[in-house]
């Protein structure tokens, strides 16, 4: 009976420090932004695409990176929500939500939960300026594709709270910035196609075909257009259910970064 | 059990459904290069049927009952009559050397025919299959129109930068008008009160007033982050009520939205490598652009002005025409 208000707990707390970071708000969408509308203006000419499926018609650059800015989106989320753990152990406050009286796992959810719930937002308000500037998908897709926004944002929340238990310090996290969140994002379908990609070298093809994020970028890709990709669907599921168990056993008092720490 | 003879015959109403699909409305594409035509259909959007023809065919269009079907075999020499129920080539025309484009006279029997290599204009009697006149024009005509009533045809010659305005009683030339460099596509809007011409290198249309043969205003052209001598404006179409033109800009890969009333062109929309010809559907909903260079035809919604689809066609997709098949 006590999971539910500690889950909305956890959520509600995740959603207010949100509210109250109107900068972070604003930096989250500024960065997609920049991209789509100076980045990739810059670009159109220069990168012709060839039809690919979901696409049925010959697409600006801007509409293919529109699901790639979401990834990032969700993935810098991820990432900040991993900061604000490491934050929150420093702070001590940590200490005060691990030991609740509910499974680690649950805490450990509901925290990933409420921050998707924040990208997952944050990728709305994004859509919805860049179709402003008539950069769009069929109506249909901005509904379809909220399940894998969903998807994809567990997928990379998990992975932000598996790396945030073996993170001691937060300075360390600028390590996370070279190491994680810049190869993820440019190893991936989300600036260009991988089709692309094998042009210039098989071996970039193939990294960034076994990369988790291509693979939350072509789920978010498909759905905008009302389609399921299987394959991606598969592959992001599991690796969001495996970034969830790393971080479980990376919180695990008896065995991860707790022992560790002692 | 033995089946009524109710069932029998429900089944075999059933049956006979199953047997003959309805049909829907198709565009007919020539493939200048693979010496074809590929027959779209417009419902499901895909290719049905690829019809051989005579060699590298352009020009296209039907009779006014849509029973027969008009094709510049350019390197046959040849205007080719084919019945469309059947791909059946039924006979040649006598074009003249070279055909490329063509427009059939209000009448429905006389066609006005652009000889590339001899700088004449065919006019060919498609009933006694017979060359009526040809007209000296200007260097390499490509272009062709007439007018809503028939009384005017034009020809524009690609070299020469000029539109060529005929007298269809008297087959003579009563007008020469300047356009800018190698015009190819002219067409009559507004009850015949206006002509446009294309420009490829010009990258312009020229606006005329019939009545005086003086240009009215001139269309130019600018597509972001595109160099200004790929933009080349080749065929163009217009919609329901003559309000908007929509023209096709070559290797520019766009097709531009021309307001008619005003001259502002309101938008631009992508589609296929060097985009050349079009046609749209019965209502004007739907445009069907031929994108010579990726072999295949961009379907764009007219109201919202967005490419929907791309179908593959043959090699180097050329002209486009509308067939109702109900």
């Amino acid at each position: 009976m006590t999971y539910l208000p500690a889950f909305r707990a956890i959520v509600i707390r995740e959603a207010l420090r949100f509210v109250h970071q109107r900068e972070r708000f604003i930096a989250a969408l500024v960065r997609p932004l920049v991209w789509l509308l100076v980045f990739a203006a810059g670009f159109r000419a220069a990168l012709g695409l060839s039809i690919t499926p979901p696409y049925q018609t010959y697409i600006t650059y801007e509409t293919y990176i529109v699901p790639g800015l979401c990834g990032m989106i969700l993935l810098f989320n991820g990432m900040q929500s991993s900061l604000s753990l490491v934050y929150d152990r420093e702070m001590g406050s940590m200490r005060l939500l691990l030991t609740a009286p509910l499974p680690r796992w649950f805490l450990l959810f509901s925290k990933l939960c409420g921050a998707t719930f924040i990208g997952v937002l944050q990728c709305y308000a994004f859509l919805a300026i860049a179709w402003a500037f008539d950069i769009t998908a069929p109506a249909i897709g901005y509904l379809t594709v909220l399940p894998a926004l969903v998807l994809a944002g567990l997928m990379l929340g998990a992975l932000g709270l598996a790396l945030s238990s073996f993170i001691k310090q937060l300075e360390n996290f600028a390590g996370v910035m070279n190491f994680v969140i810049f190869p993820m994002f440019f190893l991936s379908s989300a600036l260009y196609p991988l089709w692309k990609m094998a042009e210039s070298s098989e071996l970039l093809h193939d990294i960034c075909a076994a990369n988790p994020f291509t693979h939350a970028v072509e789920l978010i890709r498909f759905a905008l257009h009302g389609e399921l990709s299987p394959s991606a669907f598969l592959w992001t599921g599991i690796a969001a259910f495996v970034f969830m168990a790393l971080a479980i056993w990376g919180y695990d008092p008896a065995r991860g970064m707790v022992r560790r720490k002692s | 059990m033995k089946p009524t003879p109710l069932l029998a015959c429900l089944s075999s109403l059933c049956l006979l459904g199953a047997a003959t699909p309805a049909l829907s409305d198709e565009i007919w594409v020539t493939n200048e290069k693979d010496d074809t035509i590929s027959v779209i259909d417009i419902e499901t959007m895909e290719v049905t049927r690829t019809i051989p023809t005579g060699e590298r065919p352009r020009g296209i269009t039907f009779s006014k009952d849509f029973s027969v079907v008009y094709i510049c075999a350019s390197d046959s020499d040849a205007v080719q009559v084919m019945d469309p129920a059947t791909g059946e080539i039924l006979h040649d025309l006598p074009s003249g050397e070279d055909p490329e484009q063509f427009v059939l006279h209000p009448d429905d029997r006389h066609l006005y025919i652009a000889n590339e290599d001899d700088a004449i204009t065919t006019v060919v009697d498609t009933v006694s299959r017979t060359v009526v006149a040809q007209i000296d024009v200007g260097i390499e005509p490509e272009g062709m129109a007439v007018s809503p009533d028939g009384k005017i045809a034009i020809t524009t010659s690609e070299t020469t930068n000029m539109a060529h305005w005929i007298d269809t009683e008297t087959q003579e030339l009563f007008a020469n008008t300047l356009v800018d460099s190698r015009p190819r596509h002219a067409e009559f809007v507004k009850g015949g009160s206006e002509l446009w011409v294309s420009a490829e290198i010009g990258g312009t249309i020229s606006v005329f007033d019939v009545a005086t043969q003086a240009e009215k205003t001139k269309i130019s052209f600018e597509v972001a982050n595109m160099h200004p001598d790929r933009v080349q404006p080749v065929g163009f179409e217009f919609t329901q009520g003559d309000t908007h033109a929509f023209v096709a800009l070559g290797p520019s890969n766009h097709v531009a939205v021309v307001n008619a009333e005003t001259y502002e062109v309101e938008d631009y929309i992508l589609v296929g490598r060097r985009v050349w010809h079009m046609d749209f559907n019965a209502d004007r909903s739907l445009l069907f652009t031929t994108n010579g260079v990726s072999g295949d035809v961009t379907v764009i919604d007219v109201a919202s002005r967005k490419a929907l689809k791309s179908i593959k066609v043959g090699r180097f997709p050329w002209g486009a025409a509308f067939r109702p098949t109900n």
